[in-house]
């Protein structure tokens, strides 16, 4: 399984465009810093097409920085530092899009 | 598990070092051991102990310094990254004709070989990087 | 199932705006001078690396098309890129400074799935 960490905000950086267009299952896909800005609703439709095997987090300190607890779309998971730990090594390697 | 875990971005520029110093700590918390730490690129300025962000803010060197010496932590900077970008040791410095070095206690240039050492002997591998 | 110990480089940027793709390379080499199985793919930006013909000269930069090649030279032959990014950047997969298989997205998908590590740049 595949760790993918985004970090760009979805709107200046092609970043997560790029990740959408090869992340496959068996993988999951962290947002992290300014990619946390692509975690809210008004984001969702960005990953209309990603498969649903394909689990979503977002991390919740740069969420809480940026001011968008309550933005997020229900498709993504808030988790912490410690559970990004577990998840990095739940995943066999880690691509990281920044 | 061994974690190797590399910084590829600048301290000011990006949080690379940042999130990657909360991903170190969150796994010694849970009981991994001690990570490997690689810091390439951008990332060697976090190594400058001529960094001096205001009283009122967080120090990020410092942060790593304490990270390291609390629970002993190599904190690997890759020599040709660091010179081209003016972070050296008194070694180097001496070694290309400058006044004196600059390397923050606790870091220690080494050579890629030591990226690579650390990324085969790693159960996982994860880069913090920044934007170019 | 990947095979143990070996590593792929994703190249993801351009060249001379930053000096990440020289360090990927040297990263590369190491790997290799090491006898570590490494495979290289260039994707999204990082394709522009493999344009034939950098002439760097006026930014008294090192060419990079002309570095590429040790790759060769140090047995690095697994070397990918992505067929998608070379037609969006309007680049010829025939006229690039190494040869670089080029793959469809599909193919560059699995491509993660096949190895111990990922050096992301």
């Amino acid at each position: 399984m595949v760790l993918h960490t985004v970090n760009q905000a979805p709107h200046s950086s092609q970043c997560l465009t790029d990740c959408l267009r090869v992340i496959s299952a068996p993988a999951a896909l962290l947002l992290i810093e300014d990619g946390s800005y692509a975690a809210t609703v008004a984001n969702a439709p960005l990953f209309d097409n990603l498969d649903c095997n394909i689990d979503c987090y977002v991390l919740l300190p740069d969420l809480e920085a940026r001011g968008l607890l309550t933005l997020v779309s229900p498709r993504f998971t808030p988790i912490s530092d410690c559970a990004f730990v577990a998840l990095s090594t739940q995943c066999q390697r880690v691509q990281s899009w920044y | 598990m061994q974690l190797a875990v590399v910084i590829n971005g600048s301290p000011t520029a990006s949080q690379a070092a940042n999130t990657g110093l909360r991903y170190i700590e969150a796994a010694l918390a849970s009981g991994h051991q001690e990570p490997r730490v690689f810091f390439y690129g951008e990332a060697v300025h976090i190594a400058n102990r001529l960094t001096t962000p205001p009283q009122d803010e967080s120090n990020l060197t410092h942060r790593w310094q304490a990270l390291a010496q609390q629970h002993n932590i190599e904190l690997i900077v890759c020599i040709a990254a660091a010179i081209r970008r003016g972070v050296m040791d008194e070694r180097e410095a001496k070694r290309h004709e400058q006044t004196s070095g600059n390397l923050a206690e606790g870091f220690e240039l080494s050579g890629l070989g030591q990226l690579i050492d650390a990324t085969l002997n790693a159960d996982r591998l994860i880069t913090f990087g920044g934007q170019q | 199932m990947s095979q143990a110990g070996s590593i792929l480089l994703v190249l993801r940027h351009s060249p001379y705006s930053s000096q990440i793709a020289r360090e990927a390379l040297d990263a590369a080499l190491t790997a290799a001078a090491f006898e570590v199985p490494v495979s290289l793919l260039f994707l999204n930006d990082g394709v522009y690396q493999l344009i034939s013909e950098q002439q760097p000269e006026q930014l008294r930069a090192k060419n990079l098309s002309k570095a590429l090649p040790a790759l060769a030279l140090y047995d690095i032959d697994q070397i990918y890129t992505s067929k998608s990014c070379l037609d969006i950047r309007g680049l010829n997969a025939a006229a690039l400074c190494i040869t670089a298989e080029p793959l469809d997205d599909a193919a560059v998908a699995r491509l993660f799935h096949q190895y111990q590590h990922i050096l992301s740049f």
